[in-house]
């Protein structure tokens, strides 16, 4: 059986930076897999710009983005396949996949880094009714026709979820010469950012309902329209409210789930508020030289974030490689406290920390002027205000060399409380 | 054109028939008005096959799902389907839902259901730990089996073409006329001749009936919405749980599906339109509702669609299987149990064509009975799998991530004999769309796909016909 | 005297900002927390400005190739510019940075390629 110091499965923006990571923590036969015709992931089809702020000072597009690290890639003479399915993975570190040059592939890991992304929600999962026409696609599947294949899928839209993607896509609906009728959110707020719904609403006079859904769907064989209506605090929709807009498309953008086929098929625990592994200070997750970054962990809102926390993984795997992964044996919980949904990492070992590590967690609703506390064992050790804080961007508290001392004990805790 | 017999539908029935239809020197034709086989009542019902107890003991459909049922497992093997005798539950709660299943167990003895026992509460729950509690006991059929309903037709169809039968897609009948030697079928400005005519237009066939003069029934549309979830909920139950029919109620069941899913559903709700197979808000409440006497722990954020299917239920209450005038057979009303009695409904049309006495029923030396091995990638073993790519490289290329479907798959798929011509038909076949991501990844690959094979533009490409268009024109 | 309401986009707070303009010049912001608020709404009042990425066709090739302006380009211009690069075929093989088209619409603003295609 072919072996290789760490396999990497995903070579999207989380599998680049493990890969270079690894690479430069010593290891040199770094192998990326990955399932799409060329490496990048989702960046391939983010076109606008955006990206990149927090790693390299400019705002770069989404190819531009997953360019640099491709570059970086292949200057360190890493090795990737492209059109590769991985299948199964154990938790022996033998990774199954397949590809049509190689048939099927059987590789000895030293160890693995998963990096498989998230896949989009799709209307079953939402629970709309109504009818099953053709017109109705996640934003994602709509901007990989409009972005790459240079196909449009619809004419006259209505998008369902204001999180980023569905914010972008209507920009770039509309600059494709779609009328985009309007934006719907369930929650009462945006998950989308600021700059999205000026620029992508505002600009084009797009509007945008807050505490709305769709609940039907109409038309036999194309969208004719959709009903949509308010909902009340719980989410329900609001009869009396039920209003029907024609239209020929519906796009979602309902939310993002990590996909972890793969993991959970190797019986790698899984956190069931991220839907992703629990993973240490090293990204690794509760199975020994199984490593786990990006939006396979958690859902992301910016790539900058992913890539910082791809290099941990990338570092981890190869230490572990090498044998040099430093275990003191002991470690502590890192749990959610108030408005805390959850942290990452889930567990950590304070004596292997490298102080770049951070605590990465999201809030559970809207909150203004609050205080972010990091407990032991329920003595505050850390404390900085919040002024703002929503679900839709992720927070972080650096792991300081500081910090890292006052970590001892057995349960960290990371919540709000309101500012005095 | 001349055929010996046209049969009008391509959903269960219609194709069954074909495929029994095809053992014999005859010219047949299968018209059907939709894009794909098993585009209606077909492809969304609860993929059963029933052990035959709920029929009233005496009617066509107890006979004939019993019968259909025993046929089934042959059936399925000849036609690469997969079949699973997992056995049904109907479950009591309390003693008045015990007394009405001892009275689904006598009428299973007298429809001769083979197998059927009463298990107390301690083997239901030993079958079924996830049920809720306070079960009392439960109707055990052992002989119920789970099968995929449009792979089923979409096979036999497939067959029936190999040895012969012509399949016309997006064909509509809109009148018959009858000769002294047979009939003519219209549809549209097209015609064709038949010596015998088999109706099994599913919900319409009150109106092709209506076309030879017989007005003995009607078909009303009975709707039954369901939720599908992904296949990790799939070990929820073992066996197809029914709840105990109450109040005129039959309640809804929580099954797994043949390939690894669960769904739940369906409700019953008469509706006008024919073709209303739209789900409705309410609708899915009351499935959800319902569904949780019976299993707790239905994690909505689980399901991965919603869909309803319309019941072809007719006037007089009973299957009609028959032929009103000569030559003319009637496959009608086939409601539940219509899957799990579709073998045998093709038998008993095949006795009606030869009663008709307008055709000889001589068998072909050469008939096929079986279909070509379908490659499932995604059951293999890895040996199996890297022979196959050896053989064709497409096959190393997935093109579905959910359900581990390759490329060359979906192409087989089309190429097949009445192979696919659209993204549904696609799915239908191969699973490609059918997981997590409902076709979100593959979406545009088997557009490419389908555009590649049927040599048209991607534009062109339909979701299942007609102007369900994937797409509205290019960007550039 | 009219006044305007904005939002703030330079970070995640979003303040809802009121404007006081007078004929072209601003005479006063309220509802900022931070003085880049203020810079921000003359900023955006005055002269908004926008990247603009989006894809022209490549010729031969199936698939599409991700532009944008070089730098952000009058607000104004969006669509004036769309309507350039609908008809616009690039050349393959084409590295990010290659001019797609110089000076589109006379903004001064080169547009380019944001992906390699070999």
């Amino acid at each position: 059986m072919e072996k290789r110091s760490v396999v990497i499965i995903g070579g999207g923006p989380a599998g680049l930076a493990a890969a270079v990571a690894a690479k430069e923590n010593g290891c040199d036969d770094v192998l990326i897999l990955e399932r799409d015709s060329d490496v990048g992931g989702i960046l391939q089809q983010c076109i606008h710009a955006g990206f990149g702020l927090h790693i390299f000072g400019e705002e770069l597009t989404g190819p531009e983005y997953a360019a640099r690290f491709h570059e970086q890639v292949d200057q360190l003479g890493i090795s990737y396949k492209c059109d590769t399915m991985v299948l199964d993975i154990s938790q022996e570190r033998v990774v199954t996949a397949v590809n049509s040059k190689d048939g099927i592939l059987q590789i000895q890991a030293g160890a693995i880094v998963l990096a498989m992304g998230c896949r989009e929600r799709s209307r079953g999962a939402v629970g709309i009714g109504g009818t099953r026409p053709a017109g109705i696609y996640t934003a994602g599947t709509a901007q990989r026709f409009v972005n790459i294949e240079g196909y449009m899928p619809g004419k006259k839209v209505v998008i369902l979820g204001s999180g980023d993607i569905g914010l972008i896509m209507a920009r770039r609906m509309t600059l494709e010469g779609a009328e985009v009728k309007m934006v719907l959110e369930v929650m009462p707020y945006s998950g989308g950012l600021k700059r999205n719904i000026v620029q992508c609403l505002d600009d084009f006079g797009i509007p945008l309902r807050l505490s709305h859904t769709v609940v039907e769907v109409r038309g036999r064989e194309r969208v004719e329209g959709v009903v949509i209506a308010q909902v009340d605090e719980k989410r329900r929709p609001i009869p009396e409210t039920f209003e029907y807009v024609p239209c020929d498309t519906l796009l979602l953008s309902v939310g993002l789930i990590p996909e972890n086929e793969l993991s959970a098929a190797a019986h790698i625990p899984l956190n069931p508020v991220t839907n992703g592994p629990f993973v240490d200070q090293s990204m690794m997750t509760r199975c020994e030289g199984i490593f786990a970054c990006g939006n396979v962990v958690h859902v992301h809102d910016l790539v900058d974030f992913v890539t910082i926390e791809s290099r941990l993984a990338g570092r981890g795997a190869a230490q572990f490689a090498r044998g040099q992964r430093k275990d003191c044996g002991h470690h502590l919980d890192v749990k959610p406290g108030f408005g805390v949904r959850y942290v990452v990492p889930s567990e950590i070992d304070p004596a292997a920390l490298h102080h770049d590590e951070k605590f990465l967690f999201r809030v559970s609703d809207v909150f203004t002027d609050m205080e972010l506390e990091v407990k032991v064992d329920g003595q505050v050790i850390y404390h900085k205000r919040v002024a703002q804080a929503a679900p839709g961007e992720m927070e972080s508290v650096q792991i300081t060399e500081q910090l890292a001392h006052k970590l001892t004990g057995q349960t960290v805790e990371i919540g709000l409380r309101p500012a005095q | 054109m001349q055929y010996d017999v046209i049969v009008i539908g391509a959903g269960v029935t219609g194709a069954m028939a074909a495929y029994q239809l095809s053992r014999y020197q005859l010219k047949v034709c299968v018209l059907d008005k939709r894009l794909e086989p098993a585009a209606e009542t077909s492809s969304a019902n609860s993929g059963i096959v029933h052990a035959g107890y709920d029929a009233k003991p005496g009617s066509q459909k107890a006979a004939l799902n019993v019968r259909g049922n025993l046929l089934m497992e042959g059936i399925c093997k000849d036609l690469d389907v997969p079949f699973r005798r997992i056995g049904s539950l109907v479950v009591a709660f309390s003693d008045a839902e015990a007394a009405t299943v001892r009275e689904l167990y006598e009428s299973g003895n007298q429809n001769g259901v083979p197998e059927l026992r009463i298990i107390d509460a301690k083997e239901t729950y030993e079958r079924e730990p996830n049920l809720q509690p306070g079960a009392v006991c439960a109707l055990y059929a052992p002989t119920a089996g789970i099968v995929c309903p449009y792979e089923l037709t979409t096979a036999a169809l497939e067959v029936a073409c190999v040895n012969g039968v012509d399949y016309v897609r997006s064909t509509q009948v809109t009148g018959i006329e009858t000769t002294p030697e047979g009939f003519v079928v219209t549809a549209g400005d097209k015609q064709w001749n038949a010596k015998v005519v088999v109706n099994a237009a599913g919900l319409f066939a009150d109106q092709i009936a209506h076309m030879v003069g017989d007005d003995r029934f009607t078909i009303t549309p009975r709707k039954g919405e369901y939720i599908l979830f992904e296949k990790s909920m799939g070990s929820k139950v073992n066996h197809v749980v029914f709840q105990t029919p109450a109040n005129g109620s039959k309640g809804v069941l929580v099954a797994p599906t043949v390939d690894g899913n669960l769904y739940i559903g369906p409700n019953a709700n008469v509706v006008e339109d024919k073709n209303d197979t739209s789900t409705t808000w309410t609708g899915l409440e009351e499935i959800k509702t319902c569904a949780a006497k019976s299993v707790g722990g239905l994690d909505m954020r689980l399901a991965i669609t919603n869909f309803a299917g319309l019941r072809a239920t007719p006037s007089t209450g009973d299957f009609i299987v028959d032929s009103p005038i000569a030559g003319f057979i009637n496959a009608a009303g086939i409601e539940s149990p219509g899957l799990s009695a579709a073998p045998a409904i093709a038998e008993k049309v095949v006795e009606l064509v030869r009663n008709s006495g307008r055709v000889q029923l001589q068998s072909c030396p050469n008939w096929v009975a079986q279909r070509e091995p379908v490659v499932r990638f995604r059951e293999m073993t890895n040996s199996e799998r890297a022979q196959l790519v050896a053989k064709n490289p497409a096959y190393g290329r997935i093109i579905c991530r959910c359900e581990t479907v390759t490329e060359q798959e979906i192409r087989d798929a089309i190429r097949r004999p009445a192979g696919a011509r659209s993204v549904d038909g696609v799915k239908r076949r191969t699973r490609s769309g059918m997981g997590k991501c409902q076709g979100g990844f593959c979406g545009p690959r088997v557009v490419d796909i389908l555009a590649q094979e049927l040599q048209c533009e991607p534009t062109e490409i339909t979701k299942f016909g007609g102007a369900s268009y994937m797409l509205t024109g290019k960007t550039r | 005297m009219e006044t305007k309401n904005m939002t703030c986009v330079v970070c995640p707070r979003g303040c809802a900002l009121t404007v006081t303009v007078d004929g072209g010049t601003i005479v006063s912001v309220t509802g900022n927390t931070c003085k880049r608020g203020a810079a921000y709404a003359e900023a955006e009042l005055l002269h908004p400005e926008r990247m603009l990425t989006t894809t022209v066709a490549v010729d031969g090739r199936s698939r599409m190739l991700a532009v944008r302006t070089r730098t952000a380009i009058p607000k104004d211009k969006i669509f004036d510019i769309m309507h350039v690069l609908y008809t616009v075929k690039a050349q393959a093989s084409v590295h990010i940075g290659d001019v797609i088209v110089p000076d589109v619409c006379g903004t001064g603003v080169d547009v380019v390629a944001s992906q390699n295609m070999a």
